[in-house]
């Protein structure tokens, strides 16, 4: 069995890495790989599932490769299969083949044929890991490699400026999502003492156990999977990413957002519904975002004049319901609503270019000059207010800019006067002054030593959030970046003592990648002579190879599952300590910046309409 | 700020803008056209050098293609070099020969519009559109919408404006963000002038200023404009016009600027130091136009000279046995046709085919049984005054429902049931039509658009009227009809038993441009009704009477049997067989497997640019496999429509039918011999220059710049409120025709080739202005074959002039068939033997 449950892991990464080394041209040998990796897959795990219900059906965990150990943590991945997993691998692995088979003619001619079939078994991939993690570790593992894979699909006509710009959105309501994940899996760590395994996590005892005299900590914990399930599902205030996300060609857009990635939101409440299921104010909390959801999101979808955002909305409002019936402990319905709406968004989707001629023509036939909604019987101004706000989504869209983006950019304005002179001057001498002082630790003042991890963890802050906002200097952002891991670095190695191993093993991946990326900058600037900031410049067009290894580069210093610096994270923050919220809030912060500012570079640099003109570019509100 | 000494004219501006928009209607009614018709009062050259440098569009294929397709061999070397010749003088030959082929150039494009407005962005650091367009598009979307959203824009019927003004007086929240904004939409009548004062400040810049505003959406104000000019094309009326649209939009451009500088901020004259160039001054030719333009012509040329030395050289091709014919077909000039007339001529070749618009000379409004609407079924321009109506049929097909259409799965406890019930049938559904695809009611086809087996009402009684349409034809008027047909046509003897119209529609899934697919000499409708209609009339026995005193005598047993083409499965369906008499009735059985034969054979041509389809198989094999490609859900070419078209052939069928020209040209019959004085030429040469002139520029520019002039890739399009597509959720609206139509078509000019004397032809063309617009502006090429001689001559410069293509070999060949497999791309001419 335990074979079996690794060949399920392992078939879609074999697949995705046999995709990546096939020639662009092969349209045939390219939709065959992927058709075989998913449709062996999905014939694997059919046979696999008759076995297992013959067999009683018990759930399995499988505790594989343990990554790092260091006196009490362990770093491990782990797998489990239970009749969730079963239900998401039917519906994922059924969606995703009919899918590749339909992209495989759809897609024809496309330039990036072989880029949509090898994002999509990154997808793949990714949907697999997380939904047979057995531990919080390894789902953000396939956690990760979702986001990105649903950041290059989104940003699959990259030489236009909205899917790149909407790309970028999405991906920063992603991270938004992955804070909740990282303090989740930070809070529980000191909690447990442990990385604490979802089997375990089904040991009713245990949980209310440690539930029991750290109730604060339990509705914390509860709390962060719930924005990170909310974020990844579209549920308030989060919901107006949805719709946006449909840039890419229909069928990747069918089964990411109108079924697989916008459930996994759901499939995370439900992996840990055996912890929060205690928690009877966090139910009622989940149970109302999803009503909240429900209704707002039925509102809004009603008044969607474009298909697509119908079709978005729609599914967000049953994914509310979802929610309520997750919260209501109704498994069972929950799933199989879940596997219902993801067929149904799916199919609804892929036909939805049929609707022009499919409504039009029941237009010709059954016309009638004033059809009424119900909602005639709202009073004149009630009536009007509601539509208005619908059509406005409820300012949530704005609300993201108005409440988190541009506070974030102000506070980084502040920081104007920083130039790379000032900056290796003043910061440098900071930094190494610090390193001075980390080796001569007994000789500051115990009421100084205090406030060092979260002092130094706010310069940290502060250079990604310059980086965030730089405008001119590419590589200037880039160095940033690698600072922030620096200081944070820094900072921990202040908060408590631990072995430079740890260190190394955290900043080896940065080190790494950062070279990378700023070999690749160089290489882009003396073929190109100026870069900035300021906007698109769609460099992938002319040197798509430069574009991936530095794809790779953002994807190493963002602590993506590539290198060692994805555990380093993880680590990190095992040495921050439960009470230390401030410091964690600040580490975190610049984790996810990091993230942002990165695919902000990357984006800026090699997404986008191309910056010369000598071939026909599309409109920038195209 | 500056003096105001320049005095804005909206009336003026408003209408300039008009002409430059996109005219492209809503979806359902899409028609092809020039897609830079405002620019056709110039000449081609000039024409397109100036959309390119102001509106930045790309006009031709790029310096690196035209260069690619010259060492390949598809350019020819003699063609170029004679072009240079002539355009350059034989001493600058090799000068300008180096600079074609070999030198340098920058093609970057900066265009001149856009130049004005872009200075929010460089002086103030705030980027308007991004703040501006998704609200703008998605009121004005779903003002417009005809039947996506559930909860209908809640005012209607005032106009746009006005109805937001209503919303924004009983409301507790506001579109706008800010106070100003909203105040000058409900306590001022929106005055342009006042609103471009207050943010342009300098009227000298506001002409110039609109441009840039609206060439920044130019989809969706595209749309507004055609909407405000033909109400009618959208079911559920709206009323809207452009001027609302500015207001509109300058009044969120304001609030904008208010929002984020508070009031603070100056209008745009003040920070614009260096006014940009105006937007509509001269575009002088630099050598790189020249070269351009001499790379078009040299590409045209190429493909040109071997169609008419074809045409010289054509003569061992065996003419039809005399005698009479077995059967006689009509169809229309659309270029899919013409490998199934080739077909149908070699399986029977006691046949006789013939071309004509695809109206076949009826032009009415159509209202299908149950239709709450008329159809207009005749070119576009025309305003019909006559009503067919279609009764007694089955309605079962056109209204079959699809559940998963249905918007209770948008509802809260509708989506809930339908989610658990109807989402595993979906998944299902899925299945089968991955793996089978069949027919269903989310499919376009042709043969919805009337019943086999109903009936129509087309010969008026008692003076009926309804909606001041006449309701039928009356005698007279169907024998004038009938007569023009058959006289343009060349079909006035030697009547076969059974003569055949046959109009063509196409069928498809998925595909929000359907309309594109049908005949476009019916409004982007099948041309069924209009064969059986023509049919109906050919066969009236009082009509006939009339027509024997105007010299045409058609034989009793002959009888006239409408049909429709499905271009995309190759179908041909036949109605009224029953009144067919029993002899002809035996006729029409043998015909029957003529053309099923026929059908097979076009099928298998047509699919050797289907990737997946082998062309090697069996014709009957080839034909299924095109008929499930045509309900696939995964399938974005059902058919390649009209891509490669290149040309029209007016004239008898013996001019071309001895050359193979690889369905890229509509052939429209003609017989100079009975049309000495070009009477029936000139209606001929009015319907083909802006019908196969416009498809065929439509395709030219779609191709060429298919982000900016085409509507891109299809396979993220989103439909928006059923009349248009754009890209994602809150993109701009995309005219024009997507990359899967045109990616396979070479972009070059129609040559219409008529079969007359020259001096004819001259005189015609000249009789009708806006027709001849199109030839001596040179955006489509013309050439007139003596009918005695085969002389060419070509017009230039509003003469005709003796041409002599370079010399060429082509190829004589049996059958296509053994070719078909050895490429996809487009075949040169060849000879038929």
């Amino acid at each position: 069995m335990t074979t079996m449950l690794h060949f399920l892991v392992l078939m879609p990464i074999l697949g995705f890495l046999l995709s990546l080394l096939l020639p662009d041209k092969k349209e045939t040998l390219i939709s065959w790989t992927a058709f075989l990796s998913v449709g062996v897959h999905l014939l694997a795990f059919l046979a696999f599932v008759v076995y297992w219900l013959w067999h009683g059906h018990l759930a399995i965990n499988l505790k594989d490769i343990v990554l790092f150990e260091a006196n009490d943590y362990s770093f491990f991945i782990d797998f489990y299969f239970d009749g969730i997993t079963a239900v998401y691998l039917f519906v994922g692995a059924l969606l995703t083949f009919l899918v590749t088979v339909y992209s495989r003619y759809y897609l024809h001619r496309e330039p990036g044929y072989k880029r949509f079939f090898n994002t999509i078994l990154l997808f793949y991939v990714g949907y697999n890991i997380t939904i047979m993690s057995g531990n919080l570790e390894t789902l953000f593992v396939g956690w990760e490699i979702l986001g990105i894979s649903s950041f290059l699909l989104i940003a699959f006509y990259r030489d236009r400026y909205l899917p790149v710009k909407n790309a970028v959105k999405v991906f920063s309501i992603y991270r938004i999502g992955d804070i909740g994940l990282i303090l989740a899996m930070w809070m529980s760590h000191h909690l447990f003492h442990e990385n604490i395994t979802f089997a375990k996590l089904t040991n009713y005892e245990l949980v209310h156990e440690h539930l029991q005299n750290h109730s604060a900590i339990g509705i914390f914990i509860s709390l962060m999977i719930l924005l990170a399930a909310s974020a990844k599902s579209a549920q308030l205030p989060f919901s107006s990413w949805l719709p946006r996300a449909m840039e890419g060609p229909t069928p990747s857009s069918a089964i990411f957002y109108g079924s697989l990635s916008v459930h996994v939101g759901v499939f995370i409440l439900l992996r840990t519904r055996p912890f929060w299921e205690q928690q009877t104010s966090v139910r009622i909390l989940i149970g109302t975002l999803g009503l909240v959801t429900a209704i707002i999101t039925t509102g809004i979808a009603r008044v969607q004049s474009s298909v697509k955002s119908q079709i978005a909305y729609a599914s967000i409002a049953q994914i509310g319901l979802i929610f309520m019936e997750v919260a209501a402990g109704w498994e069972k319905l929950a799933l199989f609503h879940f596997a219902g709406n993801a067929f149904l968004r799916t199919y609804q989707l892929l036909v939805s270019p049929s609707v022009v001629s499919y409504l039009i023509r029941e237009q010709f036939y059954n016309f009638a000059p004033k059809v009424q909604s119900i909602e005639v019987h709202f009073s004149k101004k009630i009536g009007y207010t509601l539509y208005m706000l619908s059509i406005k989504e409820w300012n949530l869209d704005a609300a993201m800019y108005q409440f988190l983006w541009n506070p974030v950019k102000r506070l980084a304005r502040l920081l104007d006067f920083m130039t790379i002179q000032k900056l290796s001057l003043f910061f440098v001498m900071i930094y190494l002054l610090g390193v001075y002082a980390l080796y001569n630790e007994e000789q500051i003042p115990a009421a100084v030593h205090a406030y060092l991890p979260v002092a130094f963890a706010f310069i940290g802050l502060l250079m990604v959030l310059k980086s965030f906002t730089e405008r001119k200097s590419v590589s200037m952002s880039w160095l940033l970046v690698i600072l922030n891991h620096l200081w944070i670095a820094l900072a921990i190695s202040f908060n408590e003592h631990f072995k430079n191993d740890q260190t190394i093993l955290y900043l080896s991946g940065i080190g790494v990648a950062g070279v990378l990326g700023f070999a690749m900058l160089q290489r882009l600037k003396n073929l190109e002579g100026t870069l900035d900031l300021d906007r698109f410049h769609g460099h992938s067009f002319e040197h798509p190879k430069i574009a991936l290894l530095f794809l790779l580069a953002c994807l190493g210093l963002s602590g993506f599952p590539i290198t060692p610096t994805f555990i380093g994270e993880d680590l990190i923050f095992s040495h921050i300590h439960e009470n230390q919220f401030v410091l964690a809030f600040f580490v975190s912060l610049s984790l996810i910046l990091d993230g942002l500012a990165i695919m902000r570079i990357y984006a800026r640099v090699f997404l986008g309409p191309h910056v010369k003109t000598y071939h026909e570019t599309a409109y920038r509100s195209s | 700020m500056r003096a105001q000494t320049a005095r804005f004219d909206e009336h003026s501006v408003l209408h300039e803008l008009k002409h430059y928009l996109p005219a492209q209607a809503p979806l359902k009614d899409f028609i092809h056209h020039n897609t830079l018709h405002a620019f056709q009062s110039q000449q081609f050259d000039d024409g397109l050098r100036s959309a390119s440098e102001i509106f930045g569009y790309k006009v031709s294929l790029s310096l690196a293609e035209f260069r690619g397709l010259y060492t390949a061999g598809r350019i020819s070397a003699p063609v170029l070099e004679r072009i240079i010749t002539t355009q350059k003088g034989a001493k600058n030959q090799l000068a300008w020969r180096n600079k074609v082929v070999f030198e340098q150039y920058d093609t970057s494009n900066t265009p001149r519009i856009g130049t004005l407005r872009s200075h929010w962005k460089t002086q103030y650091k705030i980027d308007l559109d991004s703040l501006v367009h998704p609200i703008l598009f998605r009121i004005l979307c779903s003002y417009l919408d005809q039947g996506i959203s559930i909860w209908r824009f809640p005012v209607g019927k005032t106009g746009f404006l006005a109805a937001i003004k209503e919303m924004e007086s009983h409301s507790f929240v506001s579109y706008f963000r800010t106070k100003r904004a909203k105040n000058l939409l409900l306590n001022t009548d929106c005055n342009l002038t006042d609103l471009l004062e207050l943010l342009v400040g300098d009227a000298a810049l506001f002409e110039h200023y609109l441009f840039d505003q609206q060439f920044a959406h130019q989809g969706w104000s595209g749309m507004v404009s055609a909407i405000e000019d033909q109400p009618q094309t959208l079911l559920d009326r709206r009323e809207v016009t452009l001027r609302d649209l500015i207001a509109f939009e300058l009044l969120l451009e304001i609030d904008a600027l208010d929002y984020q500088f508070d009031q603070n901020w100056l209008a745009l004259s003040n920070v614009v130091k260096i006014p940009p160039a105006p937007l509509f001054a001269d575009v002088p030719a630099t050598e790189l136009h020249q070269v351009m333009a001499i790379w078009q012509q040299a590409f045209e040329w190429s493909y040109y000279d071997q169609v008419l030395a074809g045409i010289q050289q054509e003569t061992n091709f065996p003419a039809r046995a005399a005698g009479k014919p077995s059967f006689q077909a009509m169809f229309c000039i659309d270029d899919r046709e013409c490998s199934l007339r080739r077909y149908l001529e070699k399986n029977d070749v006691h046949c006789e085919t013939f071309g004509t618009a695809g109206f076949f000379g009826v032009e009415f409004f159509y209202q299908p049984e149950g239709g709450k609407f008329y159809t207009k079924v005749c070119p576009a321009p025309v305003t019909p005054k006559f009503l067919i109506k279609e009764s007694d049929g089955s309605n079962k097909d056109k209204l079959k429902k699809d559940l998963y259409f249905n918007k209770n799965a948008h509802s809260f406890y509708g989506g809930w049931l339908i989610a658990q019930t109807l989402g595993f049938w979906a998944a299902f559904r899925l299945f089968l039509n991955i793996f089978r695809p069949s027919m269903s009611p989310a499919t376009a086809s042709s043969f919805k658009h009337m019943d086999k087996f109903s009936k129509l009402t087309i010969e008026n009684h008692n003076h009926e009227h309804e909606n001041e349409l006449q309701v039928g034809f009356q005698v007279e008027e169907m024998a004038n009809r009938v007569e023009g047909l058959l006289k343009s046509i060349g079909l006035v003897s030697d009547f076969a038993p059974i003569v055949y119209v046959i109009g063509h529609g196409a069928s498809s899934v998925n595909n929000p441009h359907y309309a594109a697919y049908d005949c476009g000499a019916c409004s982007g409708r099948a041309g069924s009704v209009n064969s059986r209609v023509i049919s109906y009339m050919a066969n009236h026995p009082k009509v006939r009477q009339i027509l024997v005193e105007r010299g045409i005598v058609i034989p009793f047993e002959t009888q006239f049997v409408g049909g429709l083409h499905d271009t995309t499965r190759d179908e041909v369906a036949f109605y009224d067989e029953s009144a067919l008499w029993p002899q002809n009735q035996q006729r029409h059985q043998a015909n029957h497997l003529v053309f099923d034969k026929a059908l097979d054979l076009n099928a298998k041509e047509r699919s050797r640019r289907f990737e997946s389809i082998d062309t090697s198989l069996s014709a009957a094999q080839i034909h299924e496999k095109v008929r499930v490609r045509s309900v696939s859900l995964f399938e974005p070419r059902p058919e390649l429509n009209h891509a490669t078209n290149a040309l029209c052939i007016v004239g008898r069928r013996g001019l071309s039918k001895g050359v193979f020209l690889d369905r890229r040209s509509f052939l429209n019959s003609y017989n100079y011999q009975i049309d000495l004085d070009g009477k029936y030429l000139l209606n001929i040469l009015k319907a083909v220059a802006p019908v196969c002139g416009g498809i065929n520029l439509e395709y030219f520019f779609s191709r060429v710049d298919n982000q900016k002039l085409g509507a891109g890739t299809k396979l993220p399009h989103n439909v928006m409120g059923l009349f248009g597509v754009a890209n994602g959720i809150d993109g701009d609206l995309r005219p024009g025709l997507p990359s899967q139509m045109v990616e396979v078509h070479d972009p070059v000019r129609l040559l219409v080739i008529v079969e007359h004397f020259d001096d004819v032809v001259l005189t015609t063309i000249q009789k009708s202005p806006e027709t001849y617009e199109w030839f001596i502006n040179e955006w489509v090429r013309l050439v007139a074959v003596h009918p005695q001689t085969k002389a060419l001559s070509v017009f230039e410069n509003g003469h005709f002039v003796a041409y002599t293509p370079t010399p060429q070999h082509l190829n004589t060949i049996k059958d296509i068939e053994p070719l078909l497999t050895s490429t996809q791309e487009n075949f040169p001419v060849y000879l038929l033997s």
